[in-house]
């Protein structure tokens, strides 16, 4: 029983990225890392010079208190719209909805998931 | 109908036109760019933004609406990096705990051309205009504004700073360098592509299309003045 249960924990931690996850991830990449980081943890090779640090979105504790509906609306209006850093760009004009929606279900692998 | 083929015909024999003033020099482009500058407009479309990662150097199809051909000309024959991390920066960065850093040995070097071949090509470039139109629809005049009404409007109101560079090694990193880009790029593409830059590069990494004219020209302007204070 134990072994079945360890090997179901390995077998979550292992599971591929969802097809949403995975345009995310390609999403995140390209617009978001040279901020947020590589890996998400808010360290991008744009910080150095940076007034205010970017979002740590691999933070659970901090991730976990904005919707959904909070994250597409700062990547669709920028930082300001959610009260937050007008160093955060709007990304209407360059993504579309589907593609802000994809970036939402990585965010939520980022901080949650892993 | 008719006004649609006569547009047809007019570009097919522009570039039968351009084809037959700049062959040889349209030939050297196709042999020693293509293989890392688009040439022709890519279907952005059906590409995928997957593509963008693929980019290698900027697209030169639209080169002569967007370089100055007095810079080709200097540039060609003496190449130095405009953009720190390069055309795609996640490719050229490794993750560390202390954050990420530019793998500068994954950066290329770009070929050097000697003056004459430099001038050719530079000609050559500069009449690749497929957006003449919008270049010559753009109205900006270029202006003055002050060295610290200027630096506001790139660092506090619009953030340019948080990708660019305005002076060397200070600011952003994943965009290419402003500090150079009153000499290098035409003023009214200056205007035009900080304005719209999804309306010329699908693919681009640059957010934007929220800036009225008067905050674009303040913007252009002060690329302009930082050029002449580098003089």
């Amino acid at each position: 029983m134990k072994t079945m249960v360890v090997l179901g924990m390995l077998a979550a931690l292992c599971t591929p990225l969802s097809y949403a996850e995975t345009r995310g991830e390609q999403l995140y990449e390209t617009y978001c890392s040279q901020c947020h980081g590589l890996n998400g943890a808010g360290g991008g090779i744009n910080v150095p010079d940076m007034a205010v640090q970017p979002r740590d979105h691999t933070d659970t504790a901090e991730m976990s208190a904005r919707t959904d509906e909070e994250l597409a609306k700062a990547i669709r209006e920028g930082g300001k719209a959610v009260n937050k850093s007008v160093l955060m760009p709007a990304w209407d004009s360059n993504l579309s909805d589907r593609q802000i929606d994809d970036l939402v279900v990585y965010l939520r692998h980022l901080c949650c998931e892993q | 109908m008719v006004r649609t083929l006569e547009t047809i015909l007019a570009i097919a024999s522009l570039v039968v036109a351009t084809e037959m003033v700049f062959g040889a020099e349209a030939e050297f482009v196709q042999e020693n760019c293509a293989s890392c500058h688009a040439l022709t407009e890519p279907d952005f479309e059906a590409l995928g933004i997957e593509a963008r990662a693929e980019r290698k150097a900027p697209p030169l199809y639209y080169a002569g609406d967007k370089y100055r051909r007095d810079w080709l000309v200097e540039w060609l024959q003496a190449p130095e990096r405009i953009r720190p991390a390069g055309v795609y920066p996640p490719a050229h960065i490794s993750s560390s705990p202390d954050g990420d850093e530019i793998d500068e040995a994954s950066l290329p070097t770009h070929v050097v051309l000697d003056q004459s071949q430099a001038e050719r090509v530079a000609d050559y470039l500069s009449s690749l205009r497929p957006y003449q139109e919008r270049i010559d629809s753009v109205t900006y005049e270029p202006g003055s504004i002050s060295w610290r009404m200027g630096q506001m409007n790139f660092v506090k109101f619009n953030n340019c700073i948080g990708c660019h560079q305005d002076e060397p090694g200070y600011g952003g990193v994943s965009g290419p360098e402003l500090h150079t880009a009153w000499d290098r790029l035409r003023p009214e593409f200056i205007f035009s592509y900080t304005k719209d830059p999804v309306s010329w590069d699908p693919h681009t990494m640059m957010p934007g299309g929220d800036l009225n004219d008067g905050a674009v020209e303040k913007l252009a302007n002060y690329l302009k003045a930082v050029s002449e204070e580098a003089e």
